[in-house]
């Protein structure tokens, strides 16, 4: 067999994440009518940032069930850079979508003030996303809605993402989209351009950034991980093929590392049938 | 073969509602006898649902069951092709496709590829059958195939071998791979190639009803056909919706394609049967190819 170059592995990995974008927001809008009609709904809450992912999804959500019967939740705290607020309005407005804003910053701030140790950037971000998932549950209780998750396939593997906080929903129509395609599916749906274009950042603290914190861009984490994970490269054929040795051991470790993030609570084994090992019931079990 | 109408019922199953299904089925039939059609096929597992895990053994009856009455009082107006899982006399899972016709099972065809890589793990819950028969109907030879029997053109082979001049593909396939740009999901692509491939050098009429809906976040993408001997597409029912489409299969355009290209009266079935046995043997008695 010939050996793989340096360019078609590269190209094989560009051109493996190009999505046709009709044909993905025909399957994930139907997905979404499905998953909330099946369980007895007809809305859905979206925690919206102003960022791509929960824009995107927001967009999905409205052509599914309509933009009366979405609600795009706004939960600012008060170091948030206004300009994702900004962004959300513009967003709401372009889609027509029901929206709702509550500051989170007493409720976040109540529980630090309780600390006597300096919490950490990442501890106060996590309060701050847990936070987030507490109003957005509460919302959808009140809006008789479902959460509709926005963590995207990238985040997912590379467990970026707060474990109960912005990881938790109860259907996510983007979760096998790489951010790349996120890109390349909101630019489809005419998601506003001021949220395209914008570095992403989950904005947990002023001037964060996704890929300084990362250590690389969201295009060759993607590129890495559909070679790893969607054409079962080795991480020494992905070396060989031109990417930075640094990077793919990086990103292998992180998959590896966080896989916990990505599967329910361990539970003990005792019985014959224990749930999720041997008790293995669909989710839409007689829906 | 005699001229037949087929209907080919592309249709949603609640998972593990059995009841909920039996009484889809009944619509459906009824529809395709309002349509004048002889034969109305449904999809793999159109009973059941189709990623049951432990639902299977609730799900599962063994083929003379009570339950399916229903469908044998509606199969005196109609031949129905529907699909289900078999609990064996031994109390084996079996995932099958019945033919009922006037008020009895006419054959049942056990799935003789169980799919066990990817996103499927029927081999944990299901044991596979042992046959690949062709049967005769009012309407001529058929055979029914289950999905991944499909996969594996040996199986079509065989049914043509057989004397099948009608494929009944029954599928529960899920839509995947949306990446390279392509504009149809990378597994409709595949069974579109299939449906002709088996057409065209099996000279016989393929028909492939597949599902559409969700189970667990999987979409099962629909576009059922109907592709002739000469691998014209008859009539494709839409992508992901429920539908309920008719085709027309008459034995003139079988006779004319036969005429033209006489694949099956050629196929040398003492070659390939005495070459088939040679390598099984080989591989029995562990020679290395």
């Amino acid at each position: 067999m010939a050996s793989t170059t340096e360019t078609s592995l590269q190209s094989r990995a560009s051109h493996g994440l190009r999505l046709d974008t009709a044909l993905a927001e025909q399957v994930l809008v139907r997905f979404i009518a499905d998953a909330i009609s099946k369980f007895g709904f007809t809305r859905a809450v979206v925690a919206t940032s102003g960022g791509i992912d929960s824009a995107l999804t927001c967009a999905l959500a409205a052509r599914a069930l309509g933009p009366k019967n979405v609600l795009a939740l706004m939960l600012p705290y008060r170091t948030s850079n206004p300009a994702s607020r900004g962004d959300a309005e513009t967003l709401v407005e372009a889609l027509g979508v029901e929206s709702h804003v509550i500051d989170v910053s007493q409720a976040v701030d109540g529980y630090l003030d309780e600390l006597d140790d300096l919490t950490t950037p990442v501890r106060r971000g996590n309060v701050m996303s847990r936070t987030r998932m507490i109003a957005t549950y509460d919302q959808s209780e009140a809006f008789d809605a479902l959460v509709v998750g926005t963590s995207n396939k990238t985040e997912l593997l590379l467990g970026y993402g707060t474990l109960h906080g912005d990881m938790a929903s109860a259907v996510n129509p983007i979760g096998d989209l790489y951010k790349t395609q996120v890109r390349q599916l909101a630019s489809a749906l005419d998601v506003p351009a001021a949220i395209l274009d914008k570095p992403p950042s989950a904005d947990l603290w002023h001037g964060q950034s996704d890929e300084d914190e990362l250590g690389f861009t969201y295009e060759s984490a993607d590129e890495v991980l559909h070679l790893l994970v969607d054409e079962w490269h080795t991480p020494d054929e992905i070396v060989a093929g031109g990417y930075d040795a640094d990077l793919v051991t990086e990103i292998r470790r992180r998959v590896q590392q966080t896989q916990f993030k990505r599967r329910p609570p361990v539970i003990a084994k005792l019985s014959d049938r224990t749930i999720d090992r041997d008790f293995r019931y669909p989710r839409d079990w007689g829906r | 073969m005699r001229d037949v109408r087929v209907a080919l019922a592309q249709i949603r199953p609640r998972l593990g509602d059995v009841a909920h299904n039996l009484a889809t089925h009944l619509d459906y039939a009824d529809r395709a006898v309002k349509a004048d059609c002889n034969v109305v096929v449904f999809p793999e597992q159109s009973l059941t649902g189709y990623f049951l895990s432990d639902l299977v053994a609730e799900v599962a009856v063994p083929r003379d069951d009570d339950s399916l009455g229903p469908i044998l009082d509606a199969s005196r107006d109609i031949d129905i092709v529907f699909g289900f899982i078999e609990r064996t006399a031994d109390h084996r899972f079996v995932p099958a496709a019945a033919c009922a016709s006037g008020g009895r099972l006419l054959h049942v065809h056990q799935k003789v590829y169980l799919v066990t890589y990817g996103l499927f793990d029927e081999a944990r819950d299901l044991a596979p059958g042992r046959h690949v028969r062709a049967y005769d109907t009012a309407f001529g030879r058929q055979a029914m195939l289950i999905c991944e029997d499909l996969w594996h053109p040996t199986s079509a082979a065989l049914a043509a071998a057989d004397g099948a001049d009608v494929i009944l593909g029954l599928s529960s396939s899920p839509g995947r791979g949306v990446g390279g740009g392509a504009s149809e999901l990378g597994s409709a692509e595949t069974w579109h190639a299939l449906n002709r491939l088996y057409a065209q050098m099996l000279v016989c009429y393929m028909v492939h009803v597949n599902r559409v809906g969700f189970e667990d976040g999987v979409n099962f993408w629909g576009g059922s056909e109907v592709v002739a001997p000469d691998g014209t597409c008859l009539a494709r029912a839409p992508n992901f919706e429920e539908a309920l489409i008719v085709a027309d299969l008459p034995d003139s355009r079988l006779r004319r394609q036969r005429t033209r290209l006489p694949l099956r009266r050629d196929e040398n079935l003492e070659l390939v049967s005495r070459e088939f046995a040679r390598i099984a043997g080989e591989r029995r008695d562990g020679v290395d190819n």
